[in-house]
């Protein structure tokens, strides 16, 4: 008998095919498909996040974390949707135009994924307006920016004017995010929020979504 | 007569250069644009910040070849311009600071992650390594700088390739830490201990720490570093995390304090100083000056 707790434990290994295994068994259980996601998925990665943040783990457990998630939410998924379960939103994001930072920016997307978000995903140097038309076509409520260089945390500023100058701030809110920055730097740029690391870039994007 | 980094190391502390990326940002590098660019588009300022810093006091001088892995040229699609940034990136230093001074030729990270990790493929990785290193000692670098490494895999596919092309040249296998509450780790997990241990016996040199985020935290690394080496140890920190004050982006250390700082690890043991981001002539005249001839 698998159990809630075995699956947390899986996708913190970064056990992609335990993970996998323990939502097949659980899924014929009486624990609803919402639930499994809410109450082992979720905080697993809720944890592995904070134990990233501290330094008690490193990059590579967090990307086979990040990996056994998705092997469980790819058992999860269509029972999701079977059930009604509604989809958080769908948020673009990217690493703006002449940075080749990724790797945040892809944690930030796989915890969004992890919380029911669809994300469009645009890599890493991207345009302002390319997030923009990306948002446009996906119907994205949220773009979200990464920079981990001084030089280009400017871009982002770029991407706010463009949003306002194309009359789509009302459609389109702006979160950032990326080590060099701050709640200061987001507020001074007219951002419409930022976060510090991937856990809190969740909360704040479902903020904005609810706003 | 050119002195070699051994027979240097073996007299005293050798003193390099600092930082180069901030330099070439400061006089218009666009934001964003490949550093490598400036090899072919603007050598004349290369040779101007090469000089600066001999006449600083630097007696290793790095090349513009940071960005210069096949890998990572052809992410700016400069790809087909390969051999010419790593030759000319050598040729123009030396030409800049002559026969005495030692050229030291930067080979930095892929950018990309390692499968099974990620999608680069170490065969790949590693003949890409192997052959920026040809070009680098062809065109007659002194010393090969691997640097700013995180993953030690990649870090030690780099050393192994540049040792399998020369047996003789000195290699500085140089990686970048945080530092958590268990001590210096880079972001991929590796300790100061591992770092040593392996890329020496991987064949390399020197073995140590550049960029990161300033002074304080790497008197940390130095300290480990020079506990458990068993080659000498370079160090080139940052002038700390720059600061963007009114548009412009400021570093917290001052060249006296960064100085100061520095050449209290020199005494400490470490067998080659610099600076990385953010560092200026102004910082390694005053490092000079601190440490003396
Ligand atoms: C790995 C790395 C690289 C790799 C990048 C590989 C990749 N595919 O991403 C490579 C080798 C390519 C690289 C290149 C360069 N790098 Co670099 N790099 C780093 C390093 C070591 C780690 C960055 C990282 O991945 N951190 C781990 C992630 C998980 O943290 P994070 O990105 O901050 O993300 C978290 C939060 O910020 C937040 N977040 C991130 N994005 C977003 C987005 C949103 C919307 C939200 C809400 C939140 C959010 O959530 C994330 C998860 O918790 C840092 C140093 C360091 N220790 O930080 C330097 C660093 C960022 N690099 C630096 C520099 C200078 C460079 C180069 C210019 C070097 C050069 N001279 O060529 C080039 C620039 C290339 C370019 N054009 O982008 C400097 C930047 C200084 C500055 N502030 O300007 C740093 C800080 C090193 C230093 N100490 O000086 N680098
Ligand atoms: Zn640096």
């Amino acid at each position: 008998m698998s159990s809630l707790q075995e699956l947390s434990e899986a996708v913190q290994r970064g056990d992609a095919a335990a993970a996998s295994g323990a939502t097949t068994a659980l899924v014929g259980g009486d624990i609803g498909p919402a639930d499994i996601l809410n109450r082992a998925l979720l905080p697993a990665m809720a944890v592995i996040g904070e134990r990233f943040r501290e330094r008690e783990i490193f990059l590579p457990d967090v990307l086979l974390a990040a990996r056994a998630m998705k092997a469980a939410m790819a058992v999860l998924e269509p029972l999701l949707l079977r059930d009604g379960v509604a989809k958080s939103g769908v948020v673009v994001l990217g690493t703006v135009r002449g940075d080749l930072h990724d790797i945040g920016k892809n944690l930030v997307s796989v915890m969004l994924q992890g919380a029911g978000y669809d994300v469009v995903d645009l890599g890493s140097d991207v345009d302002a307006d390319a997030f923009i038309d990306a948002a446009l076509d996906a119907d994205a409520a949220v773009i979200g920016m990464s920079a981990l260089l001084t030089t280009t945390m400017t871009e982002m500023a770029a991407v706010v004017r463009r949003i306002e100058e194309r009359g789509l701030h009302d459609r389109l809110r702006t979160i950032v995010g990326g080590a060099p920055l701050s709640e200061a730097f987001a507020r001074e740029i007219g951002a419409d929020g930022f976060a510090p690391d991937a856990t809190a870039a969740v909360e704040r994007i479902r903020e904005l979504v609810r706003r | 007569m050119k002195v070699s980094l051994a027979r240097r190391l073996a007299a005293g502390v050798v003193v390099g250069d600092g930082g180069w990326g901030t330099m070439l940002a400061e006089r218009g590098l666009p934001a964003g644009a490949p550093p490598e660019l400036w090899t072919l588009q603007r050598p004349e300022i290369l040779a101007e910040i090469a000089r600066a810093y001999v006449d600083a006091g630097a007696e290793l001088i790095t090349t513009n070849t940071f960005g210069a892995s096949p890998m990572r040229l052809s992410l700016h699609r400069l790809g087909d311009r390969f051999e010419e940034i790593n030759r000319r990136g050598v040729e123009i230093v030396r030409a800049a600071v002559g026969d005495e001074v030692l050229v030291s030729a930067s080979i930095g990270p892929t950018g990309r992650l390692l499968a099974p990790l990620g999608n680069a493929d170490p065969a790949e990785v590693s003949r890409g390594f192997a052959e920026q290193a040809r070009i680098l000692v062809a065109a007659g670098a002194d010393v090969l700088c691997i640097e700013t490494m995180t993953d030690l895999e990649e870090a030690t596919l780099a050393v192994r390739a540049a040792r399998s092309i020369s047996e003789e040249i000195a290699i500085i296998a140089s990686m970048t830490f945080d530092i958590t509450p268990r001590g210096p780790f880079t972001v991929m997990g590796v300790s100061v201990s591992q770092a040593a241990e392996t890329l020496a016996s991987a064949g390399a040199t020197l073995v140590g720490s550049n960029c990161g985020a300033g002074v304080e935290e790497m008197r940390i690394v130095a300290k480990a570093f020079v506990e458990v080496a068993t080659v000498p140890v370079a160090i080139q920190p940052n002038a700390g995390l720059p600061r963007r004050q009114d548009g412009v982006l400021v570093y917290p250390e001052s060249p006296d304090r960064f100085a100061a700082a520095v050449a209290a690890m020199a005494a400490t043991g470490v067998g080659l100083v610099g600076g990385c981001c953010g560092t200026t002539p102004a910082h390694i005249a005053a490092l000079r000056r601190r440490i003396g001839r």
